[in-house]
Order: structure tokens, then C-alpha cells, then sequence
């Protein structure tokens, strides 16, 4: 019992002060990060943020220039890649051409020195796992894209890694084909149990997938935190713009009082409350506001408000977004409720919002 | 807008097919220069006095046993020269292809230098070094390691070391464009998935390097069994080559129908070679170098050869885990650098000697002179020797560049089904013995009136020449966005304008280089120069190798080095124009 307890206290993976530098540039700042054992965590920024360096150091392929690595306590940093019991889906797959599927699969197992008898069956049941069981016998290039993916899964998490790391492993699937894969990996990922580590840059496919994200930019982490918490509570714009369609008002900050701060520029003053607001730098931040936290209505309907001209119409299936130029030329994005009727280019809108959406952030 | 794209399509398709047609002149050139000859050659193997058909050279051939003799010996020598030079070149090819392009690039010239390098050069830098009186028993018996003079040479050690040295470059250059074509990501792959570095090379990456060893294996192979300059000056009686006999038989004996059948033997033994090779893996890979080995061999086989690699694998890991992580990491330069010191030094050996004062072949040299080029250079034959080479190799550059550019050209336009023979026909002059191609031409001249013209001269390079210039530029042709051409015509560029504003400066680089490999072609050609030139019409080849017949003296250290400087000089300006 006491035996459980601290095995739960443990985390899976703890990174502490992780960095990697080539010369002058900067990979990856020296990072922290822990993930629990179990938890889907994914590392989501745009290219050149650091998540695959990250990753690669993760995995053992690439050698930090600073910091350390413990998987369940112990110092993993110096273990060569083939010793840590590691998985990695790369990103093109990275099958080998000369082996069949079955062969691919059984790859790791007889790295590990399994008996014959144990890989046909371990082989078997993955490939049953990933719904391939017609296939073992055919080569890479003889699949599909989406089945490709489907093997590079099944070779990795045949051995039961205590971790699995993955490189934007359906970046070359399209759009269809990705969605239906997002859920395969969910599924591989309940019913393994395995911790996953998951690189991307596509913000749906990280809020769809992940129990936390890691969001990463210019080489080091900009805010850790559930799907949720990162977009309704952005730590900084980058956050904000990331993820999400956000509508941002940059000004200056000063104190309302009784909890609250108004953030004013030429498009007026908007109030919102103190505990919404992040650290500042030199008085200025923006206002966040999501288009879906914006209502239709008259002037002083709620506690703030905003009026502009609908320069744009935008149909995107499920939604009609438009979208507002303010007096000074910016503009607003906005949700079209579907039970009013569609305004014309040129009217003149009303939007209002109460205080407690609004995130402030610089 | 349908209508108009829908009429269209059928007359660009017929564009397309007419195509092919760019490639005519070479397909006649091919024919009348290389088929034909050849065809003949191999007819006269039987034919009768009456101009009957006969077997009897064939019976001849049968019964007698020295010839016997000379076939195993040409195979023996090939075989090896074939196995040590994959053996040795493998870690070279490997070295280069983990290299960065930029980086790969420069210390490629370390493997296209010797590549190039005058075989007649490099056969006669291994006299110098293996000789009784030679560098290195000298520096052997100096040393005091030996008694008496090691015998290197005039037996098949010479022979195998000469050979090796010659075509170990070329299988390097065969097999590094495969390995550098392999991902990477693969042997990470394989590390994350718990192989060590012993498993990763067994298991995944040599296994996926042997389509290109097996084509450095082929060409190694049928180049080394028409070869007759290194046995002819390393090798001892015992290690008479094919090629060599053919020379006989053509030139002291005057035996045509014999040198047909030694001809025929040749080509077979070649093209059996050949089909081997595109049985097990396709001919494709040869150009191409995509890696589709497994379809064809059965799924026991391959078992079969997992499983003795994966006990490679688990022996050379039991070896290197004995061995500190530190040194394990050396090893490979270290063996690079050794690699590349064979390959290079030996040749080098050339430069003092031609600056001796001596009139000997002494290492080390005496005394310092430069009296061996005032000798080159005040010398009539030496001279008009040399200045013949240039012009016989400019023209046949520029022959061989437009016949084969164009020949290209309609590779990469068309999609006839003829396109795929047509391609095969134009590598056939590198597949098919050097050798019988110049006795077969030689033959043909004779008739012509050829014989010691500088036009025949040309005619016999150029058909040489046509696979390289073909391959280099169907090779920028291949990497070449057609859509380029399209997307200057709908900005408004005719299609002259579009030929010369588009077009040529992309592949201007790729034409430049197969020009001037062309143009080193003829110029270190032996083979056809030793038949169709002659006494007062001797290129610089066929100067030097009756020279080194006669009489190894320092003139011919000193003509080397001229031959070293210019095919260098020639190199480094492909190189640059290259990039």
C-alpha cells in the first residue's frame, strides 16, 4: 500500500533544466517539464519552437547541452537511445523498405531477445490491434498512407514502452484521414495505458488529443496546462493568437479599483477583472476576448461594448463568422447567431460581453 | 474551356512521343559505330575461310588448354579485383555518404581524382613502387626489414594491387549514391526501437546498401575482364588476361576469326554477368538507385538472410562490446584515411621521380632537374602526341555531348514505351568490353579508311563517351521542373526565349560536366587508340604505352605528372562549375 502511494508521488518522466545549443543558437532554452505516468501530454508551437528538439532529447537521439532526465526516479540522461525503453513514431513513419509489416513489427521484440514463438504471437495480436491482420506479410510501400501510420503505431507499441514519444506522426495524412487516426492513437493510448509524449502544430489536433499541453515557442516553453485552461485562460498573447481564434485589444493598463482594471485604446475602455490579468511588462497588455464570448445587443446591454461595420461575411459550414472594422481600423471577429438574421456588409453591429471572460495578458 | 483542354491533350500526347525522336541521331550513331562493329566482330567467330558458317575457332577455343588457362585467370583476377574492391570501399562509401552534401562533395574529389587518373599513370606510379629496384622495397631493405628484394610485382599480388587500385573508385562511386539515399531516420528508428549500433548497421542499413554494392560489384567486375594495362605491366606470363590475348591475336597474329571467338567469349561472360544482376535486383538501380530489392527474391531467401544477419549483428556486437566506446568512434576515419592514402599516394609517386636528375628510375632521387620536361617538351613526337589528345578529346566532348544530350533530352520528354530500351541501348557502350568494341571498330576503320585518322579517333571516343555524358545529363534532366517552362510561357516567353532564359542555365552545369567528362574520356583513352592510332598519328596514350612497352624511363614520370595536372586541373573546373 505504502508501495503505491509512492509510486504515484513519482512522476513518470521528470525534465529539469533540459537545454540544447549548436554554437550560438539556441534550440532549446533549458526547460522543466513532468509528466505523470498515464498522461497524454503534447508539445504544440510553431516550427523552430524547440517541441522536436525537445522530443529528440527525450528519446535519446539527441544529447542535451544542459540539465537532466528521470523516468520513474531514475537518471536517464546518459543512457544510450536503444537502452531506454522508449518509443518514437516519426513523423514519416520511418518503416523499414526490406522488412515486411509482421517483420517491422518484430523488430523491436527481437532486439530484446523475445522467443520466436512469443514475437509470432505478440506480432499477431498487435496487428489485430491496429486492424492490419491481412497485411503482415505484405511490404511498406505496398500500403496506404493512413495504413502505413497505422503500422508505425503497432511496431511501437508492440514492446510496451513505458513511454511513447511521437513526431506530428499524421502530419502527411490528410484531413479525413488524420481525425480518424487522432482517435485510433486515443484509443492505443487507453487501452496501453503507455505515458505519450506528442509533437505538433496543429492546435485541434493538441486540444482533441491531450490530457495536458505544453505550449512552446522561440526555443522554450510558453505555458503549461489542460486543453482548456489554455484557451479560456491564455498565459500571454502568443498563447492567445495560438490558440483559438482570438480577438486581442492592445493598450494601456491602469487600476479601476474594487478588483478591477480597465485596459483603454481608441476603441474605448474596457473593464476587466484583476484576477483575469496576468503579469504586465510597462503597463501595456491586451484584452482577450474569444469570438463565441461576444453577444449581439444595444449599447450597455453588458458590462462592456463595442460597435463596428461588418466589412466581412464568412461562411465555414458549421458557423458564419463576421467580421467588424472598428473606428481605428481594427478589426473583430464575431460569431453570427444562427437564429438572427444575416446583417448586410456596412450595417453598423453592437457587441457586449460581461467582465468575466475577458483575459488580460501581454 | 473543357472542349479546348480536352483537344489539347491528344496532340501534346503525340508531342510527347515525338520526342523520342531527339534521340535518333544517337541511336544511328550507336548503330553504325557500335552495333555493328561489335555484330561483326562476334560473326566472325563463325565464319569460314569460304565465308561459311564454321565452329571450328570455337573447337580450336575447346581444345586448347592454355586458353582454358587464360579464361579462369581473367575471371579469377576479375572476381577478386571485384570482391576487394567492394570489401575495402565499402567503409569509404559509408564515410562519405554520413557526410553532409557540402562537405561529401569536396571529399568526393579524393575518389574522382584516382577515378580519372590515366590508368597507364596509376599502372606506371605501381612499377615504381613495386619494382625489385622500387620505393618500396628500398624503403623496406632500408629499414632493414628485409634481406633481399620482396617480389611485388610481374605476379598476381602486383596484379590485384594494381587492379584493385584501379577500380576500387569505382565501385565507391556505384555504392555511395545508394547509401547516401538511405534515411537516416531509419537507424534512429532502429535505435529507439532497441537496436545497438551493430544491429542497426546488420539489420537495417547494409541490407538496404546492397543494391548499390551489387551494381559497384558489376561494373567493378565487367570492366576488370576487358581489362588488359595492369596485367600487362604488374602481371607475370601467369597472368595473361583475355583482353591481352586479343590484342595478340589481332596484332601479331592477325587472326581475326580467333579474336572474334575471344570477343564473343568476353561479351557473354559480361552479359551473363549482367543478367545475374538484373535478375536479382534490375537494372534500374544502376542510374537510379532506388532500392526495390525483395519483390524479386523469394521470401525464403530473405528469411535466410535476415537470419545470418541478425547473427552478424549479434557477433559484431559481442566483439565491439569488449572495445572502449572512445576508440571504437576512430576507427572508421582512421581506415578512411588509409583507404584514401592508397588511393591517392601511389600516383603521387610520379612527382619526384619526374624531377630527377638521374637517368634512372631511383627512388629517392639523387638529384633535383628539370631536364625530363625539357625533354617532353623539345620533343617532336611527345609533343604533337599531346596536342593531338586535345583536339580528338575536344572534338569528341563536343560530339558526344550534343549526341547524348539530346539522346537525353528525349529520355525526359517522352513517355513512348520504347523509352526504357532506347535508355539501356545508350549505357550499352559501358557495359559492353572496351575491348571489343576497339578491335570491332578497328575492324570496321580498316574497311573505311579510318585506320590512324583523327576522325576515327573521335567516332571510337565519342561511342565511348555517350553513356557518361548521357547519364550526367539525364541526370539534371531528371531533377529539371518542366513546369518552369510552362510557368515562363504563360508569363509571355516564346519558346527560344524560354530555351534560353530558363532552360539552359539550370542544366548548364550538368551540361558543362558531362563535356569535360567527356573530354578526360578520350583524353586518358588507351584501349582504341592502341588500334586506330599509330606511328606518326599516336595520341598521348597510345604514345606512352608503347613507351612503357619499350622501356620505363623518367620522360614518361614526366609526362604523367603533365597527364595528372591537366585530368586535376579538369576536375576542380567540373567541380566548380558544378556547384
Amino acid at each position: 500500500m505504502v508501495n503505491v502511494d509512492t509510486t504515484n508521488v513519482q512522476p513518470k518522466l521528470k525534465i529539469s533544466g533540459l537545454g540544447k545549443r549548436y554554437g550560438e543558437v539556441v534550440a532549446l532554452e533549458p526547460t522543466d517539464l513532468t509528466v505523470d505516468a498515464g498522461e497524454f501530454v503534447t508539445l504544440l508551437g510553431p516550427s523552430g519552437s524547440g517541441k522536436t528538439t525537445l522530443l529528440q532529447m527525450i528519446s535519446g537521439l539527441t544529447e542535451p547541452t544542459t540539465g537532466t532526465l528521470h523516468v520513474d526516479g531514475r537518471d536517464e540522461t546518459a543512457t544510450p537511445v536503444h537502452r531506454r525503453d522508449m518509443g518514437l513514431v516519426f513523423q514519416h513513419y520511418a518503416l523499414f523498405p526490406h522488412m515486411t509489416v509482421g517483420e517491422n513489427i518484430a523488430f523491436p521484440l527481437k532486439m530484446r531477445g523475445t522467443p520466436a514463438s512469443e514475437v509470432r504471437e505478440r506480432v499477431r495480436e498487435t496487428l489485430a490491434k491496429v486492424q492490419l491482420e491481412q497485411y503482415g506479410d505484405r511490404f511498406p510501400r505496398e500500403l496506404s498512407g493512413g495504413q502505413q501510420q497505422r503500422v508505425a503505431l503497432a511496431r511501437c507499441f508492440v514492446y510496451r514502452p513505458q513511454v511513447v514519444l511521437m513526431d506530428e506522426p499524421l502530419g502527411a495524412l490528410d484531413k479525413n484521414l488524420r481525425e480518424h487516426m487522432q482517435f485510433e492513437i486515443k484509443r492505443l493510448h487507453r487501452e496501453f495505458g503507455t505515458t505519450v509524449i506528442y509533437v505538433t502544430h496543429d492546435q485541434e489536433e493538441a486540444l482533441v488529443l491531450s490530457d495536458r499541453i505544453c505550449l512552446m515557442n522561440h526555443a522554450r516553453v510558453e505555458q503549461i496546462g489542460t486543453p482548456r485552461e489554455i484557451y479560456s485562460r491564455p498565459k500571454s498573447i502568443f498563447s492567445a493568437r495560438f490558440i483559438g481564434l482570438s480577438n486581442l485589444f492592445v493598450g494601456k493598463v491602469s487600476d479601476a479599483g474594487d478588483g478591477r482594471i480597465v485596459v483603454a485604446n481608441s476603441n474605448g475602455s474596457f473593464e476587466a477583472r484583476q484576477e483575469n490579468c496576468g503579469p504586465l511588462v510597462n503597463g501595456k497588455a491586451g484584452l482577450v476576448l474569444r469570438p463565441e464570448q461576444l453577444r449581439p445587443g444595444p449599447a450597455g446591454a453588458g458590462e462592456n461594448d463595442i460597435t463596428g461595420t461588418v466589412t466581412e461575411i464568412i461562411y465555414v459550414g458549421s458557423d458564419t463568422r463576421l467580421v467588424l472594422t472598428l473606428q481605428d481600423g481594427e478589426t473583430l471577429s464575431v460569431r453570427h447567431d444562427p437564429a438572427a438574421t444575416l446583417p448586410a456588409l456596412g450595417d453598423s453591429l453592437t457587441y457586449h460581453w460581461p467582465i468575466d471572460v475577458a483575459v488580460v495578458v501581454s | 474551356m473543357t472542349a479546348a483542354s480536352l483537344s489539347a491533350s491528344p496532340r501534346n500526347l503525340r508531342l510527347r512521343a515525338n520526342a523520342l525522336w531527339l534521340a535518333a541521331p544517337a541511336i544511328a550513331f550507336l548503330i553504325v559505330f557500335f552495333l555493328i562493329p561489335v555484330g561483326r566482330l562476334l560473326f566472325l567467330s563463325v565464319q569460314g575461310d569460304t565465308g561459311n558458317l564454321t565452329a571450328e575457332h570455337y573447337s580450336r577455343l575447346l581444345h586448347t588448354e592454355v586458353y582454358w588457362r587464360i579464361l579462369i585467370i581473367t575471371f579469377r583476377i576479375a572476381g577478386l579485383t571485384a570482391f576487394f574492391s567492394l570489401l575495402l570501399g565499402y567503409p569509404l562509401a559509408y564515410w562519405l555518404s554520413q557526410l553532409r552534401e557540402n562537405r561529401r562533395n569536396q571529399m568526393l574529389l579524393l575518389v574522382l581524382v584516382p577515378f580519372w587518373t590515366s590508368y597507364l599513370v596509376k599502372a606506371f606510379a605501381w612499377m615504381l613502387l613495386l619494382g625489385n629496384q622500387g620505393v618500396l622495397n628500398r624503403l623496406l631493405g632500408g629499414a632493414g626489414i628485409i634481406d633481399g628484394p620482396l617480389p611485388l610485382m610481374y605476379n598476381e599480388f602486383g596484379v590485384i594491387v594494381g587492379m584493385v587500385h584501379a577500380m576500387m573508385p569505382l565501385a565507391v562511386l556505384t555504392m555511395m549514391p545508394v547509401m547516401s539515399g538511405i534515411d537516416t531516420r531509419l537507424s534512429q528508428a532502429a535505435g529507439t526501437l532497441g537496436a545497438n549500433g551493430a544491429h542497426r548497421f546488420w539489420m537495417v542499413y547494409f541490407p538496404l546498401s546492397i543494391p548499390g554494392m551489387a551494381a559497384g560489384g558489376l561494373l567493378t567486375f565487367i570492366t576488370s575482364l576487358g581489362f588488359f594495362i595492369v596485367p600487362a605491366f604488374l602481371g607475370g606470363r601467369q597472368q595473361t588476361m583475355l583482353a591481352q590475348l586479343i590484342i595478340i591475336q589481332v596484332q601479331e597474329l592477325v587472326n581475326w576469326a580467333f579474336a572474334g571467338v575471344l570477343a564473343t567469349m568476353l561479351l557473354v561472360s559480361a552479359l551473363i554477368a549482367c543478367w545475374i544482376y538484373n535478375h536479382l535486383f534490375g537494372l534500374a538501380s544502376l542510374s537510379a538507385g532506388n532500392s526495390t530489392t525483395d519483390k524479386t527474391s523469394s521470401a525464403w531467401t530473405r528469411r535466410f538472410g535476415f537470419a545470418i544477419l541478425e547473427k552478424l549483428a549479434w557477433a559484431t556486437s559481442a566483439v565491439t562490446n569488449r572495445f572502449a566506446g572512445k576508440s571504437r568512434g576512430r576507427l572508421l576515419p582512421a581506415y578512411v584515411a588509409l583507404i584514401v592514402f592508397f588511393l591517392v599516394v601511389p600516383t603521387l609517386m610520379v612527382i619526384p621521380i619526374a624531377f630527377t636528375s638521374s637517368d634512372f628510375l631511383e627512388f629517392p632521387p639523387p638529384g633535383y632537374s628539370t631536364r625530363w620536361f625539357s625533354l617532353y617538351f623539345n620533343s617532336p613526337i611527345w609533343i604533337s602526341a599531346t596536342v593531338r589528345s586535345f583536339g580528338v578529346a575536344f572534338a569528341t566532348a563536343i560530339a558526344a555531348t550534343v549526341i547524348g544530350g539530346f539522346a537525353a533530352l528525349a529520355i525526359a520528354r517522352s513517355r513512348s514505351r520504347f523509352g526504357g530500351v532506347v535508355f539501356a541501348f545508350m549505357l550499352a557502350p559501358m557495359i559492353v568490353p572496351r575491348i571489343v568494341i576497339a578491335v570491332g571498330l578497328f575492324y570496321l576503320f580498316a574497311q573505311m579508311g579510318l585506320v590512324a585518322t583523327n576522325l576515327g579517333l573521335v567516332i571510337g571516343h565519342t561511342v565511348l563517351s555517350i553513356p557518361f555524358t548521357f547519364v550526367a545529363i539525364a541526370a539534371v534532366l531528371k531533377g529539371y521542373d518542366w513546369r518552369l517552362d510552362q510557368a515562363a510561357a504563360s508569363l509571355g516567353a516564346g519558346r527560344f526565349q524560354v530555351l534560353r532564359l530558363i532552360t539552359v542555365p539550370l542544366i548548364r552545369g550538368g551540361v558543362i560536366s558531362a563535356f569535360l567528362f567527356a573530354f578526360v574520356t578520350s583524353f586518358d583513352e588507351l584501349t582504341i587508340a592502341i588500334f586506330v592510332s599509330g606511328g606518326l598519328k599516336s595520341t598521348l596514350p597510345k604514345q606512352m604505352w608503347d613507351d612503357m612497352i619499350l622501356q620505363l624511363n623518367p620522360t614518361l614520370a614526366a609526362v604523367s605528372v603533365v597527364v595528372l595536372v591537366i585530368v586535376t586541373a579538369i576536375l576542380l573546373v567540373a567541380d566548380r562549375l558544378r556547384r
